[in-house]
């Protein structure tokens, strides 16, 4: 176990490296130097630029040295936990992307939850019962969600209920409440906004987790020892939630680490649509304003969550299952 | 009844199972399941419509009609003051609010205009080199026919929907095409000699793989400058997409490889002396080719669905090309969309074809092999 998470550690670093460089290319691309789409952004809306302040902003960067010593110097400041300054917000791109992870957080984890308790009981009735009615609608239920994009999905609610309920479900807070301090009116009004995003971004891993599911269920139930056990005389319920269910979930429950990253990624087009104080709406506008510090930093922050996920993910694995721990081990 | 597979024994008796090759097993398998055997004719469809738009739609897509802008979709009749007639319109006409400037749109019930078959219209280039003006339908005089309705501007939804399957189709072949050629090179190398080669590839693809797909598609896309023509910002989005789609096809290429590589008739074919590369050829690649188009098949739709997201963001392609990405940047804005739902049809094209790719996937996936039972 332990040179099995050693390993898994050591290919950490050449993965984060590759990564920086990415994120750094990535800021790198748009032509010209962000500085000088600064300068000309603030001269074309009749400001002049602060001599001092861009040469300021120039050595900070080291705007005029080669690639490589810019690379340092951007690496070195992600370091010390300075992602750059963002231009259309005047803000470090820290803040920015801080300031909204709580929320993108607790939407991906509420996600999560919701598609746990609907895929579960789903997918367990599929298998239990398969080939009967219910069983081919959720089939064919699951089919439509795979198929939709999840963007689409949102556009759909809002549209629903603007033409039945007359409200837009965009947001996550009314105007009353949106920099309102915390309260209990605060709070209710959350939760009467939250469930539209939450549910359209539980559709695409509701649909995966069920097929999985169902599957693996329909495997399990098929083994001798379940026919032991019923021949024995347990009790339908115990029987498949004490050993089939647990062994069904097992590969999903150790997924748990790789869904968060993607989660939020995936979330990034939905949330645009609605509106949804994450960071993913802040990445696609940083991506319009060529905004590109915040950007290049929410890709890198998005692969490094990704990287740290699917290492606990197979840490978890390996723990569960020492299959996967001996495995490409010299024999 | 068992809706995905009817379960009478697949040909018994008429055909000699015993002499009949591989691909013959697995396409009478593949017939079996009747839901991805219809899923292809469907798609054979759907890719000739989108070969042959510029006949099959009725319009030129991008002639602006002022006095049609955001008409409903028309209907088609076939009784004219009780009498029964070869299908027809009427044509719309607008009101205007004075007061609110909505617009309204009734038919002028006392003009029928029948639909006429192979009639004269605009007037447009087939795949850039024949000149024509025959459609395969449209009304007499080149009337404006709306059967998906307007859009802003006035133009004919329905063609333009048309029109942006040819991109929004052959994206994801195009990026599924060259997934297959970086998968299939790559993979193939890691499979086949395997030691540090592999190792190293194998890092790499799990580094690749580490990127989230949305947020480097979506960055990738937004470097675009905005100046580029249309067929540029096209090939760098199919490049864009198959950055991240050729590792699973890697992976499986490199899999089968070296799993095959074990097998007895490559040792006896390398004892008897065979060239590597027509081992590979003749031995290898056919052993996992149908594998190699069945996850093949499955990368089209996710394609197919970044081509439209990305376009929708306004980040992939920008009007006035037409895809079906595009179409929906309409869709953006809500209360247009509630006002005027017809916008949203392009969403039924895409949901289609991408309902149609996965059931062929699955149909595929269970031919592939088609010894199991």
């Amino acid at each position: 176990m332990w040179s099995f998470m050693l390993r898994r550690i050591l290919l950490l670093v050449p993965t984060l490296f590759v990564i920086s460089i990415v994120s750094f290319t990535i800021i790198q691309l748009p032509p010209g130097d962000f500085l000088t789409n600064y300068v000309s952004n603030l001269a074309q809306s009749g400001e002049s630029a602060n001599e001092a302040q861009v040469a300021s902003l120039r050595a900070r960067y080291g705007l005029d040295q080669p690639v490589y010593v810019q690379y340092a110097h951007w690496i070195g400041g992600v370091l010390h936990g300075d992602f750059g300054q963002s231009f259309t917000y005047n803000k470090p791109v820290g803040t920015l992307i801080w300031e909204r992870l709580g929320m993108t957080l607790f939407i991906a984890l509420l996600t999560i939850a919701v598609t746990w308790l609907i895929a579960i009981p789903i997918g367990i009735y599929s298998a239990t019962h398969p080939y009967s009615f219910l069983d081919y609608f959720f089939t064919f239920l699951g089919f439509i969600g795979m198929a939709t994009p999840p963007f689409v999905l949102a556009l759909l609610l809002m549209y629903a209920s603007y033409v039945w309920f007359g409200t837009s479900v965009g947001g996550l807070f009314s105007d009353l409440y949106a920099d309102a301090p915390w309260s209990l009116g605060k709070v209710w009004d959350l939760v009467k906004h939250l469930w539209a995003p939450v549910l359209v971004l539980a559709v695409g891993g509701t649909t995966a987790m069920v097929r999985t599911l169902r599957a693996n269920l329909l495997d399990q139930l098929e083994l001798p020892y379940v026919v032991t056990a019923r021949a024995k005389g347990l009790s339908e319920w115990r029987l498949l939630l004490k050993y089939p269910v647990r062994l069904a979930i097992n590969p999903l429950v150790s997924t748990i680490g790789w869904m968060l990253p993607t989660l939020i990624s995936g979330s990034t087009i939905v949330s645009m649509v609605l509106s949804l104080p994450t960071d993913g709406p802040l990445m696609i506008t940083a991506l319009m304003e060529q905004d590109m510090y915040l950007a290049g930093s929410f890709v890198m922050i998005m692969s490094v969550l990704t990287v740290i996920g699917t290492l606990l993910s197979d840490l978890l694995l390996a723990w569960v299952d020492p299959r996967i721990r001996l495995e490409g081990k010299p024999s | 009844m068992n809706f995905f597979h009817h379960n009478k024994p697949p040909h018994s008796g008429d055909e000699p199972r015993t002499t009949a090759t591989q691909w013959q097993l697995m396409w009478w398998k593949f017939k079996d399941h009747r839901l991805a055997h219809w899923s292809l004719y469907a798609l054979l469809a759907l890719y000739f419509t989108a070969a042959a738009w510029e006949f099959l739609a009725p319009h030129d897509p991008l002639q602006r009609e002022a006095r049609l802008s955001y008409s409903p979709p028309q209907r088609i009749h076939v009784f004219h003051q009780g009498r029964l007639c070869r299908p027809f319109v009427y044509p719309q006409i607008q009101h205007m609010d004075s007061e609110t400037s909505a617009r309204t749109y009734t038919e002028d019930t006392s003009t029928p205009q029948p639909i006429r078959l192979f009639t004269q219209g605009d007037s447009y280039q087939f795949w850039g080199v024949l000149s024509m003006s025959r459609h395969l339908f449209a009304l007499a005089g080149n009337a404006p026919l709306r059967l998906l309705g307007s859009d802003r501007l006035g133009r004919d939804l329905l063609s333009r929907v048309l029109k942006g399957s040819r991109v929004s189709l052959s994206i994801g072949f195009a990026g599924v095409f060259l997934s297959l050629l970086l998968g299939v090179f790559i993979g193939g190398i890691s499979g086949y000699y395997g030691g540090w080669i592999d190792t190293a590839i194998q890092r790499f693809i799990e580094i690749l793989r580490s990127f989230p797909a949305i947020p480097l598609w979506l960055a990738l896309s937004a470097a675009m400058p905005a100046d580029w023509p249309e067929m540029r910002v096209y090939f760098f989005m199919t490049v864009i997409l198959a950055i991240i789609g050729w590792t699973d096809l890697a992976r499986v290429v490199r899999g089968k490889f070296l799993s095959l590589r074990e097998e007895d008739y490559v040792l006896a074919a390398k004892v008897a002396g065979v060239s590597e590369p027509l081992i590979i050829a003749r031995h290898l690649v056919p052993g996992f080719l149908s594998h190699l188009i069945v996850t093949a098949t499955l990368a089209v739709p996710n394609m197919v669905l970044a081509e439209t997201s990305l376009s929708f963001l306004r980040l992939g392609l920008r009007p006035p090309a037409v895809s079906w990405g595009v179409l929906l940047q309409d869709a953006q804005n809500i209360r247009a969309v509630a006002l005027y739902p017809w916008l949203m049809t392009p969403v039924l094209f895409v949901i289609a074809t991408v309902l149609l790719f996965n059931f062929l996937g699955d149909g595929l996936r269970d031919a592939a092999d088609p010894y199991r039972n």
